[in-house]
């Protein structure tokens, strides 16, 4: 059983050029050990942002982020799940898992795909598979970087509700077994009121916390009462701190 | 799914066979309608290139152009391709160069040819060089396109998995290159046939092109398109047998649609 990282952020200062006002100042947050923690913000607000700090894609700020105790840019690759699946067109889905970490053998990465319930597409290539499946694919590639600590920016963005319960129920299973540490962007509170065992809500310019709630219930079976009544809890919440 | 799509290829190539048969029975009714010793039908054309075969004078002509197409398309795609790179990356470098690109890709060829002969003399390196001189623009040029087309998220996934630089280069780069790096062979090939031609034309001691040029004295039209229809010939078999096969090879994913 894998055990998911903590992360610490403290981030001092993040800007981008050009703009007068910083994207991020003064965040602070902890994620506990194995936790699914979802980041809910209006779109454009800076959570794909936040989230490519913590995969150490973007280094330039001033802080710190520490995934157990090494810095986000040193500590091994996340597992990172990209809005669009964005899988390697010129590789099969195998080969796409291959290409993240060539030491896993082709039987390996097929098992990967047996998890998100697509060994039968090992040899297809990405246009040949529907967007669901790609996105599961990408998954599959994020386990084979890191299955203990998990980043998804906005991982059900333009798929139909259909295919987003699907993916919600192979995320859930997949955290489950293996008790990553999760950080889940998303604009849809239902998201977090589903998959999370905590909802941080972030809005404003620079970026900042305006919620923070530990969710009810164990994820998967929470009933879908309970999820309504917390996904209009954030909502409300949502609407108060932007008002 | 891939029945209908191997149904569709077989389709295609059915229609590619019937292309070059269509053409030789067009010039064949041609000729046969404006009879003459300027346009000769087809068959004796060929029969033409038979006997200029059997005489190993063509096989010798068509080596040398060969040789010397060969020789200019494989620098010239190895200088260009490496410039192209460069100046796709670096803007500095670009915007630095890219006037002499322009100045190269609009230069007469026969300018070059000239100029090139006069400084260093009716020799294969200067044939050669001229070749490349024409032909490396136009490689700079498909390849930096293809280098500023480069996708950005694809560079990101890089990062983000922690891809090594051998690594991004294997799985990455090269894949989003190949496509430029074929076309800038396909349209490299086909000006080089015609550069090397012309020079050979201009000053050479043998291959296709001066042949041509001799025949042209005695107004042999049989005779050169009997040598135009051998070049056309290899070109032809160079275009099924390398390129398409080695384009449906590396460019598999784009083909293969759901």
């Amino acid at each position: 059983m894998a055990n998911g990282p903590r992360v610490t952020l403290d981030i001092a200062l993040k800007r981008f050029p050009r703009l007068p006002v910083p994207l991020i100042e003064g965040l602070a947050l902890e994620i506990a050990p194995s936790s699914v923690v979802a980041l809910v913000g209006p779109s454009g607000v800076g959570k794909s942002s936040l989230l490519r700090l913590v995969a150490g894609i973007d280094t330039d700020f001033t802080g710190s982020i520490l995934v157990d105790g090494l810095p986000a840019a040193t500590a091994p690759p996340a597992g990172f799940v990209f809005q669009d699946s964005r899988l390697l067109p010129w590789l099969t889905a195998r080969d796409n898992i291959r290409a993240v970490r060539p030491a896993i053998t082709a039987a390996e990465a097929t098992a990967l795909l047996r998890q998100v319930d697509l060994e039968t597409y090992a040899d297809a290539f990405p246009r040949q598979l529907s967007g669901g499946m790609q996105r599961r694919v990408a998954l599959a590639r994020a386990l084979a970087v890191n299955p203990d600590l998990l980043l998804l920016d906005e991982p059900f963005v333009s798929l139909d509700r259909a295919l987003v319960t699907d993916l919600q129920r192979v995320f859930l299973s997949l955290f489950d077994r293996q008790h990553p540490t999760v950080l889940l962007v998303t604009h849809w509170p239902e998201d977090a009121a589903i998959l999370a065992d905590r909802a941080i809500l972030l809005d404003g310019r620079p970026l900042r916390i305006v919620g923070d709630f530990q969710l009810e219930g164990k994820r998967g079976e929470r009933s879908r009462a309970h999820i309504e009544q917390m996904t209009a809890l954030i909502s409300e919440h949502r609407t108060e701190a932007t008002r | 799914m891939r029945a209908a799509t191997q149904e569709r290829q077989g389709h295609g190539i059915r229609w590619e066979i019937v292309s070059p048969a269509l053409l030789l029975i067009v010039w064949q009714a041609l000729a046969m309608l404006y009879p003459g010793r300027l346009f000769p039908t087809p068959i004796a054309v060929a029969q033409q290139m038979w006997t200029f075969s059997a005489s190993g004078r063509l096989p010798l002509d068509m080596a040398k152009t060969l040789t010397r197409a060969a020789i200019a398309f494989f620098i010239s795609m190895g200088i260009g391709s490496i410039i192209g790179v460069a100046m796709g990356r670096n803007r500095i470098l670009d915007r630095l160069f890219s006037a002499w690109v322009i100045v190269g890709l609009n230069m007469p060829a026969i300018v070059i040819a000239i100029v090139l002969y006069i400084w260093l003399g009716l020799t294969e390196f200067a044939l050669i060089l001229a070749v490349v001189v024409n032909k490396v623009p136009l490689v700079i040029t498909t390849i930096r396109e293809g280098v500023r087309s480069f996708s950005a998220d694809y560079d990101e996934l890089g990062r983000a998995f922690r891809f090594p630089l051998l690594r991004r280069l294997r799985l990455i780069f090269w894949p989003q290159l190949v496509p430029y790096v074929l076309a800038a062979a396909r349209t490299g090939l086909s000006l080089v046939w015609k550069i090397v031609l012309v020079f050979e034309v201009l000053g050479s001691d043998g291959g296709v092109g001066f042949r041509i040029s001799e025949l042209f004295q005695f107004f042999d039209i049989k005779g050169i398109l009997a040598y135009t229809a051998a070049f056309i010939l290899v070109v032809l078999v160079f275009e099924y047998g390398v390129l398409r096969p080695l384009e449906r090879s590396v460019l598999k994913w784009r083909m293969d649609r759901a």
